[in-house]
C-alpha cells in the first residue's frame, strides 16, 4: 500500500479498497482454479472406490456377461460373471485398422503441408483438415454409416467404426506432423540434398527420422483420442457379445460395453470397473504422448 | 574477358555467364564467369549480400530445392554441363559443408560418415564400410578422437569436431569438388585453425572452392580468390597477387577494410 | 528430375485426399438430408414436430437445435469464472512456478476423460446431488447437461488462453506495477486488453466442442423432443437425438436425423471458423 505524505484519510481509505479489490481478486482466481479441478479428482475417486475391485484376470480375459447370466449373479448376490475381453479386443481391432487407414495419409499429407505449405492448394488442404477436426464424432458416425454400414458391409461392422475414427484421427496426425516438420532446421534438408540424395529418400530417411518423436505424440494423442469414443460407434460397430476378428460384421468395443452396461438394470454394476479401466489407458496414453513431447522439445 | 579476371588454363569448373535471380529481375548473380583450377583451394569473398553464397550453391544446384529461383547461364565440370545431367549425378560429385555444422541428428558418428551411402542405398560391406570410415575421419585427423564412439551419436562432440565430422562425410564420397560455405564462421578461433590447417592438406587431393566473410582466411589458405560485389565478379586472380596489388578500386576498398 | 517430380506428385495427391473425403461427406449429409427438406422445405427447420407414426410422418429439428444451443451456451456460461480464473492461476499468478505446471496438467487430464465416464459420473453423481438440492425433481434437464458440459469444456477454453496471457509482454505489465497498480488492475486493464481477442478465441472454439458433445448430454439432458420451457426442464440436443434413434431409423425418418447431422455440422463449421477468423486476426 503506497501511503505518502500529504494524502487524505479518503484517499489512504481508497488505497485501502484497492488492496482489498486485489486480494479479493486473488482469492477467487484460486478458488475458481482449485473447483475447475475438483471434478478431475472426484470421477477419478469414485471410479476407483467402486472399479478397483471387480478387476482383475478375468476382468481382460473374459467376454462381457449376457443379461441372464447377470440378473442370476444379482439375484443370488454374487459378482456378475465375466469381463469386458470382447470389449478389449473390438476397441483394439477398430484402433489398429482406423491407424493403417490414417496414419500414412496423415503424415504424408503433413510431409506435403510442411513442404508446400505456402501455396493456395495447401491453404486449401489446411482449413479442410481444421474444419474436419471440428466436426462432432456423431456425424462422424452418420457418414461411416452412410458409406460403410449401407454401401460396404450391408450391415453394422468393424469397418464402418474403423472408418469413423479414422477420419477423427487424420486431422489430428495431419496437424501434429506438420507442425513437427517445420520445426525440423531446414539445413538437414540441405546436407541430404547435397550428398545427391534424391527427394523421397530426402523424406523418409531423413526428414521423418529426425522428427521421429513429435510424429509419435501426435499419433498416440490421436489413438488416445479415439479410444474412448463411444457415439460414432453406436451407428457402426454396434456391438457384439464375441471376440471376432471379421472386420465385416459388429464388434464390441470398451465404451460401448460401457453404455450396454449402463442401459442393462442387470449388469449396471460392472460400469465403474469398465470405465477406470478406459479411463485409466485413455489418461495413460495421454501422459505418454505428452512425456515424448517434452523429451523431444528439449533435443 | 576483362584483365581483372585470370583465365585458368584446363579449369575443373567452368562458369559462364552465371545469373541467378530470387524473383523477377531481382539478380544476386550477375553475369559470372570463371574457371576454378584443379586441386587447389578458391575463395570467393565480399561483403554480406554479394552474391558469393548464392555462386556456390548454383555449382551443385543446390537452388533448385527453392523452386521460384532462376538461372541463367551455364557451368561445366570437368567439360559436361551441369544442368544437362540429373542433378542427383552432380551432387554425388560433390561434397557440401555448410556453415553451421548439421551431422545429422538421428545417426551416429559412423554412419554420418557413411550418410552418402547409407541415404543413397547403396549398402556396402561391413569391412568395406569400416575401411571408408576409418580413412575419411582419418582425413580430416578426428579418427583418434572418435574411434571408440563411433556408433555414439555426434551431439557430444564440439562445434569444431562436428564440422570436420561434415567434412569426413562429405569425403567419404569421393567426390572430385568440395564447396564450403563459411565452414568456419560458427567455430572458435582454435576450431577454425584446425580446420584451415586440414584444408591446406586436403587441398592436395581435392578441388575446393570456400566461400569467407573472412578475407584473413582467405589471404592464409587460399591459392585463388575471387572478389564479388553486388552479384558481380569484380576481380579474380591469385590469392598473392590481388592482396597485394588488386587491380579494381572497389577490391582495394574491401581489402583496406572501406567497407564491410 | 523424374523421381523427384513423381514425388511431389505423390505429395499433392495424398493431401487431396483429405479434401476428397470432406466433399464426399458434404454429398452424403446433403444426399441424405434431401428427402427430409422435399417433403417439408425449410419448415423443418423450425418445427417441432416429431411424429414417426407412418401415414402422419411429421419432423421438425426446433426443439434439437433449441437444446443444443441452450446447453452449450449455458455450459459457456457455468465454465466461464472457472476457465478464466485457471487461465489467470497458470499463465499470471503462477506463470512459470510448479504449481502452475501441476495445475496445466489436471486441467488438461479433464480433457483426456472419455465423454462417457462424464456422463455416468454426472448421472450417478450429479443427478442425486441435484434432486437433493432441490433444483429439479429428477435432476435431468438443460441444467445438469449444461452443468457437466461446463466442466467438460473447461480445458478447451483454458488451453488458448493460458498462452495468450502469458505471452502478454513484460514491460507493458511492469509499467503499470510501476505506476503503483495492484495485480487485478494490471490484469484488468493491461492482460486482458492485451489478450482479449486470444481469450474470445478460446471459448469459440470450446463451443465448437460443446455443440458437438454426445454421450455426457443424452444421459442428463432427459431426451424429452420439446423445446424446453425454461432451464431446469428437459430437453433434447441434435447429437442426442441422433445417437438415441439412429439405430432403426429408416426412409422418412432416416433422412430426418441425417438433416439434423447436417445441421449440427453446419453450425459447428460456423461457430469453429468464427473462432478461428477471431485467432487470424490476433496473430496478423
Amino acid at each position: 500500500m503506497i501511503i505518502t505524505k500529504g494524502m487524505v484519510l479518503s484517499d489512504i481509505k481508497l488505497e485501502k479498497r484497492r488492496k482489498l479489490k486485489d486480494r479479493i481478486f486473488q482469492f477467487m482466481v484460486i478458488g475458481f482454479s482449485v473447483i475447475a479441478v475438483i471434478p478431475l479428482l472426484l470421477i477419478i475417486g469414485k471410479l476407483v472406490k467402486e472399479g478397483v475391485g471387480q478387476i482383475n484376470f478375468d476382468f481382460f480375459t473374459r467376454t462381457a456377461p449376457n443379461t441372464m447370466e447377470a440378473m442370476v449373479a444379482v439375484n443370488n448376490n454374487e459378482t456378475i460373471p465375466g469381463g469386458i475381453a470382447n470389449g478389449i479386443t473390438g476397441s483394439l481391432l477398430m484402433v489398429v485398422m482406423a491407424s493403417v487407414m490414417a496414419i500414412p495419409v496423415g503424415v504424408v499429407t503433413g510431409v506435403y503441408l510442411s513442404e508446400f505449405g505456402n501455396s493456395k492448394f495447401a491453404g486449401l488442404v489446411r482449413s479442410i483438415a481444421d474444419i474436419l477436426q471440428g466436426v462432432p464424432s456423431i456425424v462422424l458416425g452418420v457418414i461411416a454409416y452412410l458409406w460403410v454400414v449401407k454401401h460396404i458391409t450391408s450391415g453394422y461392422s468393424a469397418l464402418a467404426g474403423s472408418v469413423a475414427l479414422a477420419i477423427m484421427m487424420l486431422p489430428l496426425i495431419i496437424r501434429s506432423t506438420e507442425e513437427t516438420l517445420k520445426m525440423i532446421p531446414v539445413t538437414y534438408k540441405e546436407a541430404a540434398f547435397a550428398l545427391g540424395v534424391p527427394y523421397h529418400k530426402v523424406i523418409y530417411k531423413v526428414l521423418i527420422p529426425s522428427g521421429l518423436s513429435g510424429l509419435l505424440t501426435g499419433i498416440l494423442l490421436a489413438i488416445s483420442r479415439v479410444l474412448g469414443e463411444t457415439a460414432p460407434l453406436l451407428l457402426t460397430a454396434l456391438g457384439s457379445s464375441m471376440i471376432t476378428l471379421d472386420i465385416t460384421e459388429p464388434v464390441s468395443a470398451v465404451p460401448l460395453l460401457i453404455w450396454d452396461f449402463y442401459n442393462d438394470p442387470n449388469m449396471v454394476s460392472l460400469i465403474w470397473s469398465s470405465s477406470l479401466f478406459l479411463m485409466g489407458f485413455v489418461l495413460f496414453l495421454n501422459i505418454m504422448a505428452k512425456r515424448i513431447a517434452k523429451k523431444w522439445k528439449i533435443q | 574477358m576483362n584483365e581483372a579476371i585470370i583465365k585458368i588454363n584446363d579449369p575443373l569448373i567452368s562458369i559462364e555467364n552465371l545469373s541467378v535471380a530470387y524473383e523477377q529481375g531481382k539478380y544476386a548473380v550477375k553475369d559470372v564467369g570463371a574457371g576454378i583450377k584443379k586441386k587447389s583451394i578458391t575463395a570467393i569473398m565480399g561483403p554480406s549480400g554479394c552474391g558469393k553464397s548464392t555462386l556456390l550453391r548454383a555449382i551443385n544446384r543446390l537452388h533448385e530445392l527453392y523452386p521460384d529461383i532462376v538461372v541463367e547461364g551455364d557451368i561445366y565440370l570437368n567439360g559436361n554441363n551441369i544442368f544437362q545431367m540429373s542433378a542427383i549425378a552432380l551432387r554425388r560429385k560433390i561434397g557440401m559443408v555448410f556453415q553451421r555444422p548439421n551431422p545429422f541428428p538421428t545417426m551416429s558418428i559412423y554412419d554420418n560418415v557413411m550418410a552418402g551411402y547409407k541415404l543413397n542405398g547403396k549398402s556396402l560391406k561391413k569391412d568395406r564400410k569400416d575401411e571408408i570410415v576409418e580413412k575419411s575421419l582419418k582425413e580430416v585427423t578426428l579418427w583418434n578422437e572418435v574411434k571408440d564412439a563411433l556408433y555414439n551419436k555426434g551431439n557430444f562432440l564440439s562445434g569444431g569436431q562436428q564440422q570436420r565430422l561434415c567434412i569426413a562425410r562429405a569425403l567419404a564420397y569421393k567426390p572430385d569438388v568440395i564447396l564450403m560455405d563459411e565452414p568456419t564462421s560458427a567455430l572458435d578461433p582454435v576450431a577454425t585453425s584446425k580446420i584451415e590447417d586440414l584444408l591446406v592438406e586436403l587441398k592436395k587431393d581435392y578441388t575446393i572452392v570456400l566461400v569467407t566473410h573472412n578475407m584473413s582466411q582467405a589471404a592464409r589458405i587460399s591459392d585463388y580468390s575471387m572478389f564479388m560485389y553486388m552479384g558481380e565478379l569484380i576481380e579474380y586472380g591469385e590469392t598473392s597477387g590481388i592482396f597485394s596489388t588488386p587491380v579494381d578500386k572497389r577490391t582495394e576498398a574491401y581489402l583496406t577494410g572501406k567497407f564491410g | 528430375m523424374k523421381s523427384e517430380k513423381i514425388t511431389k506428385i505423390v505429395l499433392l495427391v495424398t493431401a487431396g485426399l483429405i479434401i476428397l473425403i470432406a466433399a464426399g461427406m458434404a454429398y452424403s449429409l446433403f444426399g441424405g438430408a434431401m428427402p427430409v427438406f422435399q417433403k417439408f422445405g425449410l419448415k423443418f427447420i423450425i418445427s417441432s414436430d416429431w411424429n414417426p407414426t407412418e401415414g402422419r410422418e411429421s419432423y421438425g429439428a426446433m426443439p434439437f437445435i433449441a437444446g443444443t444451443l441452450l446447453t452449450s451456451l449455458l455450459a459457456l456460461l457455468i465454465c466461464f469464472p472457472f476457465a478464466f480464473s485457471t487461465s489467470l492461476f497458470i499463465g499470471e499468478y503462477y506463470r512459470g512456478k510448479k504449481i502452475g505446471s501441476i495445475l496445466g496438467t489436471l486441467v488438461d487430464l479433464l480433457a483426456g476423460i472419455p465423454s462417457i465416464v462424464y456422463g455416468l459420473w454426472g448421472f450417478y453423481v450429479l443427478k442425486p446431488l441435484i434432486v437433493n438440492l432441490g433444483i429439479n425433481q429428477h435432476g435431468l434437464g438443460i441444467f445438469t447437461a449444461s452443468l457437466i458440459l461446463a466442466i467438460m469444456i473447461i480445458p478447451y477454453a483454458t488451453s488458448l488462453s493460458n498462452e495468450i496471457i502469458s505471452l502478454v509482454p513484460n514491460e507493458l505489465k511492469e509499467a503499470a506495477y510501476s505506476l503503483g497498480a495492484t495485480r487485478r488492475e494490471v490484469i484488468t486493464n493491461v492482460i486482458l486488453p492485451s489478450a482479449g481477442s486470444g481469450i474470445v478465441a478460446g471459448y469459440v472454439l470450446a463451443l465448437g466442442r460443446a455443440l458437438g458433445e454426445t454421450m455426457a448430454v443424452t444421459m442428463l439432458i432427459g431426451n424429452a423432443n420439446i423445446i424446453p420451457d425454461d432451464l431446469f426442464g428437459m430437453g433434447n440436443t441434435m447429437a442426442s437425438v441422433i445417437a438415441n434413434q439412429f439405430g432403426e431409423a429408416e426412409g422418412l425418418k432416416l433422412s430426418a436425423l441425417i438433416a439434423i447431422g447436417l445441421l449440427l455440422f453446419l453450425i459447428t463449421a460456423l461457430v469453429n471458423f468464427l473462432g478461428k477468423l477471431i485467432m487470424k486476426k490476433l496473430y496478423s
